[in-house]
């Protein structure tokens, strides 16, 4: 498998009071097209800034990212944020969904935003509502939707422009375990769909769904494992 | 989509949207008056010295017109001299004085004017006809009002009147034939007007031939300052002022009103400035999370900025919009108050509606409402976007 995503000598220090913390600390990695990589470690030791770092939302202290062969690092904000947008999907620990807009105009923001037209978004959004079971609740708002309803719309809304990446901040954090599971479950299927995951995550269901396992500390990446497949989720 | 979240934002703060659209509104009231005040004023102080045509007017030299003793004699001569002058179409001559209309056991003190009926330029009738005869008069409604009369009656007019003694001098009996608008007097006035021979009979002027005032009317395209230069230099009794000079005089009276209406509409202004800027920062600043969100997720800067500014938009146009029939309303309101300002001509409007200065003003409110929106929204888009999102999930 060619590399999707290649990360390079990645740092990030935050100044604190004069002192820096160096929550990344040296960093590299490959991530394949269509893998499915799970980050775990120990609270604090960086992995929200490895991410976040790998989606291009934080900038490196020293270092690359490259997606497709790309020094994504090198771009200005303008083509940053167009790369976010086509290929990239976020998925966040607490949803992170617009309140104002409901369920299917969430889904179709980031289509508008790509300038696709209103019959194709609705018809994705439709489309990808199904996809994640929701096909019933598209008007409505998020917040009459349930914790585990809303993680869901938020991942129809990470694949609205069939991103070749989706990174996940402890997607199921804020789950009780059987809703944790559909996730789990959801994720499984677009990885089996091509879509390349990394997952940020505490949960062991979660990490173990995942193809490889990647253990940091103290900002840099200490072992990685593969795992079989059919790990410990069904679905 | 952008539009969507933009309503959606304003539904969704439904009351503080009507209270920043209220606010707007008040300012943009004030602000439309207060450009209408100081700058409609002096034109409609114009429109109403050149209404009936006449660019000059020619006072008794050192006075103020209507000056009640000082007087120009020789009428007749001056009127035959003026005529020399190519350039005049028409000149009218006026007499100020007082008359007292006894009736009932009641006396009514009036302003009474002797003119021309056929030259004249200081009343509009309403009804009836000028008083051409020898004893006729028109007079305005609130003389008929204060004296019981009305058109078609006769009453008994003195120019003199001993109120010890109640008697009185320079009487004569004259008759009601017309209702008129007095253009050039205060609010409440009771006037008349009636033949300049009549009323200088009346006041014993007669022999000198004296009147208080003549207007003058110029052909169109003429000189005007050349016309009064001419007659200042032939004409040694009086001095002549044209109405650009009488503007300027009136300007300078009126400077007052106008700093008023511009430092009050520049406050205004400024008020709505900084309530559009207040509501879109306290607006902006608790969407920080959601527009770091937006960001992530690839919605570029200037979508966010755009559509925060389609917010503010919304809220100075749909403000000023309001503010327009307020302003016109509080306007109304204004001007019958100010009316009544002694001294000063009932016609006048102090808030005319002047479409150019009023839509720049308005349009002004407007964009600066605008603006409001780009600076709070540009720079909640800039943030740190990880940094953002970490700040919003440890709040
Ligand atoms: N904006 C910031 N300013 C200062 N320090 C920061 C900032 N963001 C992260 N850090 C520090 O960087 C380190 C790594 O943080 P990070 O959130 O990446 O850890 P994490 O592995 O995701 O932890 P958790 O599992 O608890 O989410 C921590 O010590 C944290 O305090
Ligand atoms: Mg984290």
């Amino acid at each position: 498998m060619s590399a999707l995503l290649t990360a390079r000598d990645l740092y990030r220090d935050y100044a604190l009071d004069g002192t820096a913390v160096h929550a990344v600390h040296g960093v590299s990695l490959d991530v394949a097209a269509g893998e499915y990589v799970a980050i775990v470690g120990p609270s604090g030791c960086g992995k929200s800034s490895l991410l976040n770092l790998l989606g291009a939302i934080d900038r490196p202290t020293a270092g690359t990212v490259s997606f497709q062969g790309r020094d994504v690092s090198a771009l200005g904000d303008r083509a940053l944020t167009r790369f976010r947008l086509l290929h990239i999907g976020f998925v966040f620990q607490r949803f992170y969904l617009m309140p104002i807009l409901t369920a299917r105009e969430n889904v179709e923001l980031p289509m508008a935003e790509a300038g696709m037209s209103r019959p194709d978004r609705e018809q994705r959004g439709d489309e990808l509502l199904r996809y994640v079971g929701l096909q019933a609740r598209g008007r409505h708002r998020p917040t009459q939707l349930s914790g585990g309803e809303q993680q869901r719309v938020a991942i129809a809304r990470a694949l609205a422009n069939r991103p070749a990446l989706v990174l996940a901040d402890e997607p199921t954090g804020e789950l009780d375990a059987r809703t944790g599971a559909e996730i789990i479950a959801l994720f499984e299927r677009l990885n089996a769909d091509g879509t390349a995951l990394v997952v940020v995550t505490h949960d062991e269901e979660l990490a173990h769904a995942a193809r490889r396992l990647i253990h940091m500390r103290d900002g840099a990446i200490i072992t990685q494992e593969v795992l079989a497949p059919n790990g410990s989720s069904g679905a | 989509m952008r539009g969507l979240l933009a309503f959606a934002a304003l539904r969704g703060h439904a009351a503080r949207t009507a209270l920043a659209v209220l606010g707007v509104a008040v300012a943009a009231a004030m602000l439309l008056d207060m450009v209408m005040l100081s700058t409609g004023l002096r034109e409609s102080f114009q429109h109403l010295l050149l209404s009936r045509g006449f660019q000059l007017r020619l006072a008794p030299r050192g006075t103020l017109p209507f000056d009640t003793e000082a007087m120009i004699p020789g009428a007749t001569a001056i009127l035959d001299t003026l005529r020399t002058l190519g350039d005049v179409t028409t000149v009218s001559p006026v007499l100020g004085a007082q008359l007292h209309v006894p009736r009932d056991g009641r006396v009514t003190t009036t302003f009474a004017l002797g003119v021309n009926p056929a030259a004249q330029g200081d009343y509009e009738l309403r009804s009836g006809r000028d008083p051409n005869d020898a004893n006729e008069l028109v007079a305005n409604d609130e003389f008929l009002h204060a004296a019981g009369l009305q058109v078609g009656d006769t009453l008994e007019a003195a120019t003199g009147y001993n109120p010890q003694l109640r008697t009185f001098a320079g009487q004569r009996r004259l008759t009601i034939v017309g209702r008129a608008r007095f253009l050039y007097l205060s609010a409440g006035q009771p006037a008349v007007a009636l033949p300049l021979r009549t009323l200088q009979a009346m006041t014993g002027h007669t022999r000198d031939d004296a009147v208080s005032l003549f207007m003058v009317r110029l052909r169109d395209g003429a000189s005007v300052d050349a016309a009064r230069d001419w007659i200042r230099a032939h004409v040694r009794t009086v001095d002549a002022i044209s109405t650009a000079d009488a503007l300027a005089q009136v300007d300078d009276r009126l400077r007052y009103f106008r700093q008023l209406g511009y430092i009050l509409g520049a406050v205004s202004l400024m008020v709505g400035f900084l309530l559009i800027t207040t509501l879109m920062t306290v607006s902006v600043n608790e969407r920080v999370g959601e527009i770091a969100v937006m960001r992530a997720i690839g919605v570029s800067r200037p979508h966010v900025v755009q559509q925060i500014v389609l917010e503010s938009t919304v809220i100075s146009s749909a403000g000023t919009a309001c503010g327009l029939a307020l302003g016109l309303a509080t306007a109304r309101y204004l001007n019958a108050i100010l009316s009544q300002f002694p001294g000063l001509p009932a016609a006048i409007d102090f808030f005319p509606f002047q479409p150019r200065a009023i839509w720049t003003a308005l349009a002004l409110l407007a964009s600066v409402g605008i603006l409001a929106g780009v600076y709070p929204s540009w720079r909640a888009a800039s943030r740190p976007i990880a940094g953002t999102l970490r700040e919003e999930a440890v709040a």
